[in-house]
């Protein structure tokens, strides 16, 4: 018997998939983030301007085709609707890329309104979620949607931390994901602003850069301190989105998710789904060298060296019956 | 007889004259009667503005004009770097609000203006809206959006409203 013992061959593996685990998640952070676009544009969202007048819903009505909705635009009961026995307001749907809600504050004063919509975000988890690469985001900072590849799985419905896709369940064979462009193949594309921040009277939509409007957004905390909460919704949240939000009461009384990751949903699994390459071009190897040491003593094909052999792998295999 | 005539109608010539003069310093007045504001007509038509009506209730010229009368500015923030601008050429709204605040070539100038401390200004249609609504919601003046300026065929249309409402009342909307 030459070589190993079983107690060093045990404690040398052991060792050698400790350090070559260890190994693999150093290379596994080398897979980069994204913070977005340098070019991307954003919105601005101000709760302190809107009044709730529902002109941005019908403007994205009219700009995207939009099927006729059952009440008109001007009809403000829409904000008493409850859903889900009473526990949802209304959300965007196969009808309405955007819906405009209305939240009474805690400590009593004037109703506040949020607009909802998809918040393009710089990492979307319904992107990186798809495997068929329905999402793109653009460069203008759009998250938009390819309906010719779309399977219909809707994980995507069930990746976005805010729900925003929504599936055409009304159709048969025209179903597919439904979710706000950012105008982005009528207007974006072209330089200009979407069609719901162009039409709204107060200005609580702010078109821009994505860079400039946190400078901007800022600059309105600091300007009227006491009128915003100290926080820009959508600045650091899920990796950056870029729809952003400023609020005078905090975002939880305001129908936001404050429980969000500041990470993409996609880091929940990048370090550890980057490391499969490499697992599946090392580890046939290794354990194929782990193997041939373990054998090693049998001389395994090499000098043919059976007969003095009794209790190995090698000899047990042959003597199989 | 002849002199004491002379000099009295001299002196109602003058008294006229002062009163004239008297009169354009005296109170913050001047400016058109009524303004005809429909730059921005679309959905809604133009709003025919009571401008010296306005001119009574807000006293200041300052507190819609902002600093752009030569009378000041209407607040401290403003103050800082406006308290003794002289007149503008222009002291229309639109003359500083954009009608188009978020094209291109607008948001290109700004950023390639570095000193520009107004970036945040906002369009012509919000800076109606803010100066208007603001004081109205405070003195209870109107406050509907037809109150000021009424809706037309158009707006009808984009609102899916009045006559072009939908017919039948369905409640059921899927999620």
């Amino acid at each position: 018997m030459s070589g190993i013992s079983r107690r060093r061959f045990l404690a040398g593996s052991i060792a050698g998939c400790a350090a070559t685990t260890l190994c693999g998640s150093k290379m596994a952070l080398a897979a980069g983030s994204f913070a977005g676009y340098p070019e991307g544009m954003g919105v601005l969202v101000d709760l302190t301007r809107c009044i709730g007048c529902r002109s941005c819903e019908a403007a994205c009505n009219k700009e995207q085709n939009l099927p006729a909705p059952a009440k008109p635009f001007d009809d403000l009961s829409v904000f008493d609707e409850t859903f889900h026995g009473g526990t949802q307001k209304r959300r965007p749907d196969e009808t309405a890329y955007t819906v405009v809600n209305r939240y009474q504050p805690e400590g009593g004063g004037k109703p506040i309104y949020r607009k909802v919509q998809c918040n393009h975000c710089a990492e979307p988890a319904c992107l990186t979620s798809c495997f068929v690469n329905a999402y793109t985001k653009t460069q203008e900072g759009a998250v938009v949607y390819n309906d010719k590849v779309c399977v219909g799985c809707r994980t995507c419905m069930v990746a976005c931390p805010f729900n925003v896709p929504a599936f055409k369940y009304s159709s048969a064979f025209d179903a597919k994901i439904m979710k706000c462009i950012f105008c982005h193949e009528t207007r974006l594309k072209h330089g200009r602003p979407p069609a719901c921040v162009e039409i709204c009277p107060q200005q609580a939509l702010t078109f821009g850069k994505r860079s400039d409007l946190i400078k901007i957004a800022y600059q309105r905390m600091q300007n009227e301190p006491g009128r915003y909460v100290d926080h820009l919704y959508g600045e650091k949240e899920l990796g950056g989105t870029s729809w952003m939000y400023l609020s005078a009461v905090p975002f939880e009384q305001v129908g936001f998710d404050v429980t969000v990751q500041n990470e993409p949903i996609l880091n929940n699994v990048k370090d550890f789904l980057s490391t499969v390459p490499m697992v599946l071009a090392i580890w046939p190897a290794l354990f194929t060298g782990f193997h041939l040491l373990a054998t090693k003593k049998d001389g395994h094909g090499h000098d043919n060296d059976h007969a003095g052999d009794s209790s190995t792998a090698h000899g047990e295999e042959e003597d199989k019956p | 007889m002849k002199p004491m005539l002379s000099l009295y109608i001299f002196g109602m010539v003058l008294s006229g004259l002062l009163c004239v003069t008297g009169s354009v310093a005296a109170a913050p007045t001047g400016g058109p009667g009524q303004v005809r504001i429909d730059r921005l007509a679309n959905l809604f038509d133009g709003v025919d503005f009571d401008h010296a009506a306005h001119v009574e209730i807000a006293g200041d010229c300052a507190t819609c004009h902002h600093h752009t009368t030569g009378d000041g500015t209407g607040g401290e923030r403003c103050g800082r770097c406006h308290a003794q601008s002289p007149k503008s050429a222009n002291v229309a709204c639109h003359a500083c609000h954009e009608t188009d605040p978020f094209t291109a070539a607008h948001l290109e100038r700004k950023a390639g203006d570095r000193y520009q401390y107004h970036v945040d200004k906002p369009g012509l249609k919000a800076a109606y809206h803010w100066n208007c609504l603001g004081c109205h919601e405070d003195s209870g003046g109107p406050t509907g959006c037809e109150d000021c300026h009424g809706r037309n065929a158009t707006g009808e249309a984009f609102y899916h409203s009045g006559t072009f409402a939908p017919k039948a009342a369905s409640s059921t909307s899927h999620h």
